[in-house]
């Protein structure tokens, strides 16, 4: 690994080094979740784990994806599917912000030369049922963070505390390697013999992401996989807590969650294709909203979420 | 006399809340400690991004004793007495003194409230301030139960005189008062010890802190200024932004950076807004070019490199967000030049009120109210329309999209590039206005129709649909907008009875509602026919319902019985609205109330003319006195009509008058009767209470010579009737039984 007194020279480089400093800092580092998401809170080691009162430290990329942000790969840095860096512990530690620092510095960035400021910005996922306290972090007048004190999760107040730290990371590698169009960004190291950029990875998936998103993802098959996903989420909590079969208390909160991620998702998809009005678009946020305080509320009564027998 | 410094250390405050929470700390401290007997001399508070400070100077070093005597049973009471005495004063027997009175021995209790250590009663009224500090949006953090704004770090608490520097104990949650803090996050040295204001503020110094908001927003604005002078520029004011920069920092470092050559040819508005919205940064204008040329940014620390890191940072950031803004700007642009018809088509696919329709029919009423209003402004009627068709179109442009806050200066813009004449561009601009009570009111008569158009369909439709403001609530500005309304008539002196105007869009909106579109259409068409021949609406919907053969729909019966009631109650808030703002004028309710009962109180104008002279008048001796005249003859009257069960108003005859000051009374009446009505059908109401004021001396004679229940039953009848030619008159400008005094 390269010397975190160097300056990093491509985009994976920026996540090992990440990757690096959290594991140092004691972070469990998990993989992405394997499903669709809008961003790196939705991954259960976020949205479960900062509820219930057990402790709790993970750090992870999390490919994340919004289709109405797609622009054929055109834009300089606006993308559909892109990645965030994304740290959760709880309880807060008191020297969260000194951590957080200490992690710009091992992507490289000289505190001595640039002006890190914490300017406020309260976060509020409608759609999760949460809200916390933080700011948004700015190098040289550029939002490179989102920082976060959660205070409420589905409709619970979060006690302990988390604090969740979100990097997006291509905005964020792009300023630390001084490249003005995320496609031309190395991805991996320029010097070695096959260098890759990240055009070379992800342009043409952007563009196909971009038509199917905006022009031909069928609405009708959306719309009815967004009923079953609700429905589904439902049935699944519906059951009886203790399983028939090994007779142990088993609660299916990970499953349920795992459809009101689809839900999300799937909402997602049809507003980007135009056809949620601004009325329906409320309608439908509370109803993802509901999936997730009911998951919230389940995920409570289970030993990860601080349930004593 | 010791002084207390207390210092609350926390993670980044904020900026707007900043200045806010340095009072509310000074204001709970200090409250706290009067009331517990602490007073002190002067008292500072201040504020950074990561801490909020008092300093307190000559605080009483203990709260003073307090004595307190009081009076008991007299001696040789029963001991049920003494013993309750006893318990109420905390004493024993032998402690209550024996006075003589003139009633007799009496017992006397003297009770002592000793004096407190200022140290005991600061750490409770800094828990207390503490865990119920006021602000605006609190969190918790960790594993703790406190509130505040952002994680707590730190508590100062020392109190030093000539003797010595001590700390006060106290914690809260955890965190135990010492006298030790930090200074920049960057350029500081670690924690150190004070002992005291003055020290603390030197060592925050040297550690990169300026403690006072106002000394930091000095230094940025003469640094920015002068750097901004070297060079022949000037920084464009703007003091909310330079207290909010001022928030940001403890070390303020001015920076001047270059605005790239392609972003000049933007609006100044543009380049302003984008760079202060997004990267809080100020603008530096060539006054030789009256372009913004430049920008300032303020960093919080300084570098070795003299900032030049910092400053391209920036400078490459906001080259993206303005090349977002040309972007917005040239494809606004070419809509615009291509006459902008997009924009106007597509605001049908906006929702502007799921109960009140799209964007687009929204312009459709107001385009059509606006043609209607064309002429009470002298405004060409098709440029009006026109200007009303195009006044929103602004709101699909890709610049009002990113900064809501463009909207109508945008609308000017893409007028003139759409070539539309320029009233219709003022009119984009102007019809929203005023906004606020300080805002400025149009005056061109485009911008004046379409303004009022406006702010008419809003309310009408929200009256429609039942969505009135309630309380403190009121989401869609309703209050203002009739504020709005109010002001634009009154200052641009305009004539016109707003009930048609209510009812042409009140009808205007069910029609929208209708389930039949075509026939809504055509009754709309006949209804408005017959409001615009006979003013307001009242039979004219059964007269069209009448026309109409076969099944009606539902809804015209609906609005046949519902329609005159909603327009109605508007107005009722109109005046409710009115009354507010005449009386910041100094005009009484009374007097308001007086001229709103009476006809044409729909014409705001004629309304105010009424309550401004009636409010002159009242203001002399004449009208006191010809008031108090009014109302004895009023009383007598009613009482009269009351007891007889007839109305008192025809057919007094001089002839049967026996007193000279009967006589002199209706010679007056017949003097003056006819110089008031022909005054306030002049709507001259000063000259009509002149001729009301020439009235006084008679009345005041009459009475005071005449008994009007005279035993001569047609004398007494004529009387009245000379006491209702009295009431006529004096009825004219005003009901002046709603009158005080």
């Amino acid at each position: 690994m390269a010397s975190t007194d160097s300056k990093p020279r491509s985009f994976q480089e920026i996540i090992l080094r990440l990757q690096n400093y959290w594991a140092e800092k004691g972070c469990a580092v998990l993989q992405p979740y394997d499903m669709e998401v809008g961003a790196g809170t939705f991954h259960p080691a976020t949205t479960l784990r900062s509820l219930g009162t057990n402790s709790w430290a993970a750090a992870y990329v999390q490919p994340s994806r919004r289709p109405t942000d797609g622009r054929y790969g055109e834009n300089p840095n606006r993308l559909q599917h892109y990645y965030q860096y994304q740290v959760l512990i709880k309880p807060s530690p008191p020297n969260l912000q000194e951590l957080y620092l200490g992690s710009l510095e091992a992507i490289g960035i000289d505190m001595d030369l640039h002006d890190i400021r914490f300017v406020e910005d309260d976060w509020e996922s409608p759609t999760l049922g949460a809200w916390g306290l933080g700011w948004e972090v700015w190098c040289d007048g550029m939002e490179v963070s989102q920082f976060t004190y959660f205070q409420q999760v589905g409709g619970h107040d979060c006690h302990p505390v988390s604090g969740e730290l979100t990097y997006g990371l291509e905005r964020l590698a792009m300023y630390v390697l001084g490249v003005d169009h995320v496609m031309d960004m190395p991805y991996n190291d320029p010097q070695t013999p096959i260098a890759l950029t990240y055009g070379d990875v992800f342009k043409q998936t952007e563009q196909e992401y971009s038509r199917w998103n905006f022009d031909v993802a069928n609405t009708d098959v959306l719309l009815k996989q967004f009923e079953e996903a609700e429905a589904e989420c439902g049935k699944i909590l519906a059951q009886d807590h203790i399983d028939p079969k090994t007779g142990k208390r088993i609660i299916m909160v990970h499953p349920a969650y795992d459809q009101c991620i689809k839900a999300s998702h799937l909402f997602n998809l049809l507003d980007a294709r135009g056809v949620i009005s601004v009325t329906e678009r409320q309608a439908y946020i509370g109803r993802v909203r509901a999936l997730a305080k009911q998951c919230a509320d389940a995920f409570v009564l289970t030993s990860a979420g601080g349930y004593a027998a | 006399m010791p002084d207390l410094l207390i210092e609350l250390f926390s993670e980044e405050i904020p900026a707007r809340m900043q200045v806010r929470a340095a009072e509310d700390l000074k204001k709970r401290m200090t409250d706290g400690l009067v009331e517990a007997g602490l007073t002190y001399a002067h008292a500072h508070a201040f504020s950074t991004p990561r801490r909020l400070t008092l300093a307190l100077e000559g605080l009483l070093g203990e709260s003073p004793t307090i004595r307190e005597e009081r009076k008991g049973p007299k001696v040789g009471a029963p001991d049920k007495a003494i013993d309750g005495f006893l318990r109420g004063a905390g004493l024993t027997r032998d402690q209550l003194e024996e006075r003589e009175t003139p009633k007799g021995a009496v017992y006397f209790a003297s009770i002592e409230k000793p004096g407190r250590p200022a140290a005991a009663i600061i750490a409770e009224v800094l828990e207390d301030t503490i865990r119920n500090f006021p602000w605006p949006k609190a969190m918790r953090w960790g594993t703790g139960s406190l509130r505040w704004v952002r994680p707590l770090h730190s508590i100062l608490c020392i109190l030093s005189d000539e003797a010595g520097t001590e700390i006060v104990p106290f914690s809260v949650d955890g965190i135990k008062a010492g006298d030790t803090t930090e200074g920049h996050r960057f350029m500081g040295g670690g924690r150190f010890a004070v002992t005291g204001f003055e020290d603390y503020q030197i060592k925050l110094k040297r550690d990169h802190v300026i403690l006072e908001s106002d000394e930091r927003a000095e230094h940025i604005w003469n640094d920015a200024t002068n750097v901004a002078f070297a060079q022949g520029l000037e920084v464009v004011q703007d003091k909310g932004l330079l207290s909010e920069v001022a928030g940001l920092v403890e070390w303020p470092v001015v920076l001047m950076g270059d605005i790239a050559e392609d972003f000049l040819g933007l609006p100044p508005e543009v380049l302003q807004t984008s760079m202060k919205e997004h990267q809080k940064f100020f603008s530096v204008r060539n006054p030789k070019t009256d372009r913004i040329e430049k920008f300032i940014t303020v960093a919080n620390r300084e570098t070795s490199d003299h900032g030049a890191t910092i400053l391209a940072g920036n400078q490459k950031v906001l080259f993206a967000r303005l090349s977002d803004a040309k972007f917005f700007w040239e494809n606004d642009i070419r809509v615009a030049e291509a006459g902008a018809q997009d924009w106007v088509d597509s605001l049908n696919n906006v929702t502007f009120h799921n109960k009140l329709g799209s964007q687009g029919d929204r312009i459709g009423r107001i385009a059509a109210l606006s043609r209607e209003l064309a002429g009470v402004v002298e405004a060409d009627a098709d440029v009006t329309e026109a200007a009303a068709r195009f006044a929103k179109a602004d709101l699909s442009s890709e610049m009002v999209y990113e900064f809501p806050e463009l909207q109508g200066l945008m609308g000017r813009y893409y007028a003139g590039a759409a070539g539309l004449p320029v009233e219709v561009a003022n009119a984009a601009q102007e019809h929203y206005s005023p906004l606020g009570p300080s805002d400025d009111v149009p005056s061109a008569p485009v911008s004046v129709a379409v303004a009022l158009a406006d702010k008419l369909d809003t309310l009408t439709g929200f009256w429609a649909i039942d969505e009135k403001p309630t309380g403190s609530k009121d989401p869609f500005a309703l209050r203002r907008a009739a504020l709005g309304v109010i002001r634009l008539v009154l200052e641009n002196d305009l004539r016109l009875g707003l009930d048609t105007y209510f009812d042409w869009q009140l009808l205007r909106h069910e029609a929208h509602q209708g389930e039949d579109a075509l026939l809504a259409q055509a009754l709309l068409a006949d209804v408005s026919a017959q409001i615009a021949q006979h003013g307001v609406l009242g039979s004219v919907v059964r007269t069209v319902q009448d026309a109409v053969d076969g099944d009606l729909p539902k809804y015209i019966s609906d609005l046949r019985d519902s329609l005159p009631d909603t327009s109605k109650d508007l107005l009722g808030f109109f005046h409710d609205r009115l009354k507010v703002y005449l009386r910041e004028q100094g005009v009484r309710h009374d007097v308001i109330d007086a001229c709103i009962a009476m006809p044409g109180n729909d014409d705001l104008t004629l309304l105010v003319k009424r309550a401004r002279a009636l409010g002159g008048f009242l203001g002399t001796e004449d009208g006191v006195n010809l008031l108090q005249g009014f109302k004895r003859a009023n009383n007598i009257l009613t009482q009269a009509e009351e007891k007889d069960g007839v109305e008192y108003s025809f057919g007094a005859d001089v002839k049967f008058a026996e007193d000279d000051a009967e006589k002199a009374l209706f010679a007056a009446l017949d003097a003056q009767e006819g110089a008031i009505s022909s005054a306030i059908e002049a709507e001259d109401f000063a000259a009509a209470m002149g001729g009301m004021a020439a009235l006084r001396a008679p009345i005041d004679a009459f009475f005071e010579a005449v008994q009007v229940n005279s035993d001569n039953e047609v004398v007494r009848r004529n009387r009245l009737n000379l006491l209702s030619r009295i009431r006529v008159a004096c009825l004219g400008v005003a009901d002046l039984t709603r009158v005080e005094g």
